[in-house]
C-alpha cells in the first residue's frame, strides 16, 4: 500500500489527480499541469515533496565517509549550512542516486535522496558506512515543501516568524538552516529561486495552508517534471542510472578527481576516462512539429542514441528533450516519432534560466 | 462528473461522432478523454483525402504527460480537418465537443453508426 504524505486530503480535497510513484500516493496535478508549470515560471508554486527521503549521517568520521562515498568532494562544505549536489557511484562508475548533502557541523551532514531509490540508497549507505562509525538515520517523521519561483521567497519570508523570516532571508542560494522545526534551504528543481523546507508531518499542513492563503499555488509531480526538464536537470532513473557514468550523463561538473580521494567507482571512471567516454548526455529542441519522449530513437551521423527525457516546453511552446547519443556527435541530427524522422538541433541545457529561453536554444 | 451529450455517439476508446447536415460525419473526443489526458499540447490529424476503416489510427493527441491513438469510429474518407488545433490543440479541453473537434469523414456505410455507443451506454462504461 502506497504511503500518504500529510498533505494527501489536502490534495484530494482540492481536486488533485493522485499517481503512484516511489511507492507514495503524489498529487500529479491540480488541473491544469500547464498553469501550474507557468505559475511557477511568474509567481510561485508549492510541491508536496514529502516523498523524498531525508536522511541524517552522524559520527565523528562522517566528512571521510562522505570523502568516500561521494563522487563530489565533500570537502567544498565548509561553511555549516553550505549544499552539495553529488552523485553516489557503484564499483562500476555507475550512478546510484543523485543527491543533495547538507552540511550541518563537523558531525552532521543531512542527505535528500530520491523516493524512488530509497531502499538501494539507504542500503548502500548504511553498508558503507559501517566501517566509519556512521550512524545513518531517516527522518520517517519528516514533511519536505518546495516553494519555487521569482515571488517564492517573499512568499515564505512573509508567513515565517519575524526573526526566522531574517535568517531565512539571508540565505545565499544552495544553503540552509535550521529554524525552529524548520530545516530550510535555498535549493529546488525547477530552476526557478525558491526554498525547499523539511519540517515535521505535524507542522507541514499549517505552513502549507499559510502559503496557499498567501497566493501560492499548488502545483503537482507533472509540472515539476516539465520544469525541470526546462531547467536542464536529470531525473534519476531516466536521465542516469547505475549503467551509465556521471560522465555519459552530463554530470562531469559534478566529478572532483583532482588529488588523490579514492571515492568509490573512481577507478572505473578513470578507466572510462583513459579509454574514451563513448557517449554524451544533450539538450534537444525539436524544429518541427511533434513531441519528445523517453525512449524515442536519435539518428546522427556518429551512430544513433535514444532520448532520455522529452516532454514539450510550456515557457518555450516547443519539444525538449534530453538524449544520450555517441560522443562525437554534433550539429543536428533526426528523432523517430511514429515511424518518422523529424529535425532536431542539439542545445546545451538549460533551455530556461529565470522564466526566460537560455541563449542558443530558440 | 464529465459532459456526455446525448445526441452524439461513442465509441469504448472515448471518440465520439456526430452527423453533420450535409451528411458527414465529426469525430472528436469526448470531455472524460481529455480530462484524463490532460493539456494536449499537440494534434497529429489525418490528410484530407485519407481512406479510413473503422477501427484505424488515424490520428494521435499528445498532452505534456503521453501521446495518445486515436481511432476512427467509421469507414469514409476524410473531408476536413479542424485546421485550429494546430496552433491552439488546447481547444479540446476547453471545447471538445464543439470547436476542438478534429476531422469530418464522409462515411461509406451509415450503419456503423448502429454500432456505436449511446450517450446513456458509453457513460455506463465509464462507470465500470
Amino acid at each position: 500500500m502506497a504511503r500518504r504524505t500529510p498533505h494527501f486530503d489536502t490534495h484530494v480535497a482540492a481536486g488533485a489527480k493522485m499517481v503512484e510513484f516511489g511507492g507514495w500516493e503524489m498529487p500529479i496535478s491540480y488541473g491544469s499541469q500547464l498553469e501550474e508549470h507557468h505559475q511557477v515560471r511568474s509567481a510561485a508554486g508549492i510541491f508536496d515533496i514529502s516523498h523524498m527521503t531525508i536522511v541524517d549521517l552522524s559520527g565523528d568520521r562522517v566528512r571521510e565517509f562522505l570523502s568516500r562515498l561521494l563522487a563530489n568532494d565533500v570537502e567544498k562544505l565548509q561553511q555549516p549550512g553550505k549544499a552539495l549536489y553529488s552523485c553516489m557511484l557503484n564499483e562500476r562508475g555507475g550512478v546510484v542516486d543523485d543527491l543533495i548533502t547538507y552540511f550541518v557541523d563537523q558531525r552532521l551532514f543531512r542527505m535528500v535522496v530520491n523516493a524512488a531509490t530509497r531502499e538501494k540508497d539507504l542500503e548502500w549507505i548504511r553498508r558503507h558506512a559501517g566501517a566509519f562509525g556512521v550512524v545513518v538515520h531517516e527522518h520517517l517523521e519528516l514533511a519536505m515543501i518546495a516553494v519555487q519561483g521569482p515571488t517564492a521567497r517573499e512568499a515564505v519570508l512573509g508567513v515565517l516568524p519575524p526573526e526566522a523570516a531574517e535568517q531565512a532571508a539571508a540565505l545565499p542560494r544552495f544553503f540552509a538552516v535550521q529554524l525552529g522545526d524548520l530545516f530550510v534551504a535555498r535549493t529546488g528543481y525547477t530552476g526557478e529561486d525558491g526554498f525547499e523546507i523539511c519540517l515535521p508531518d505535524a507542522a507541514a499542513q499549517s505552513l502549507w495552508d499559510r502559503l496557499v492563503a498567501a497566493g501560492v499555488r499548488p502545483c503537482g509531480l507533472g509540472a515539476r517534471d516539465t520544469l525541470r526538464l526546462e531547467a536542464g536537470m536529470n531525473l534519476y532513473g531516466q536521465d542516469m542510472d547505475e549503467d551509465v557514468s556521471p560522465f555519459e550523463s552530463a554530470l562531469g561538473w559534478t566529478v572532483a578527481m583532482d588529488g588523490e580521494r579514492q571515492f568509490i567507482g573512481r577507478a572505473a571512471l578513470e578507466r572510462q576516462r583513459a579509454a574514451g567516454v563513448p557517449r554524451k548526455l544533450v539538450g534537444l529542441v525539436l524544429e518541427a512539429r511533434g513531441v519528445l519522449r523517453t525512449g524515442q530513437r536519435v539518428v546522427t551521423a556518429a551512430g544513433d542514441g535514444a532520448v532520455t527525457s522529452g516532454s514539450f516546453s510550456p515557457t518555450l511552446q516547443r519539444a525538449i528533450g534530453l538524449a544520450r547519443v555517441p560522443a562525437e556527435a554534433a550539429g543536428e541530427c533526426q528523432v523517430e516519432i511514429r515511424g518518422k524522422l523529424l529535425t532536431a538541433r542539439f542545445v546545451r541545457p538549460p533551455f530556461v534560466r529565470n522564466g526566460r529561453a537560455c541563449e542558443g536554444i530558440l | 462528473m464529465s459532459n456526455i451529450p446525448a445526441e452524439l455517439k461513442y465509441t469504448h476508446s472515448h471518440e465520439w461522432v456526430s452527423v453533420e447536415v450535409d451528411g458527414s460525419m465529426r469525430v472528436g473526443i469526448s470531455d472524460h478523454a481529455q480530462e484524463a489526458l490532460g493539456d494536449l499540447v499537440f494534434i497529429e490529424l489525418p490528410a484530407e483525402g485519407d481512406q479510413l476503416e473503422q477501427g484505424d489510427a488515424c490520428a494521435v493527441v499528445e498532452s505534456v504527460k503521453a501521446a495518445s491513438d486515436i481511432y476512427s469510429p467509421i469507414t469514409g474518407v476524410v473531408v476536413a480537418v479542424n485546421e485550429d488545433l494546430a496552433d491552439d490543440p488546447g481547444i479540446v479541453n476547453s471545447d471538445p465537443y464543439g470547436d476542438g473537434w478534429l476531422f469530418a469523414v464522409n462515411p461509406s456505410d451509415e450503419s456503423e453508426l448502429d454500432g456505436l455507443l449511446d450517450a446513456e451506454a458509453y457513460g455506463e462504461t465509464l462507470e465500470e
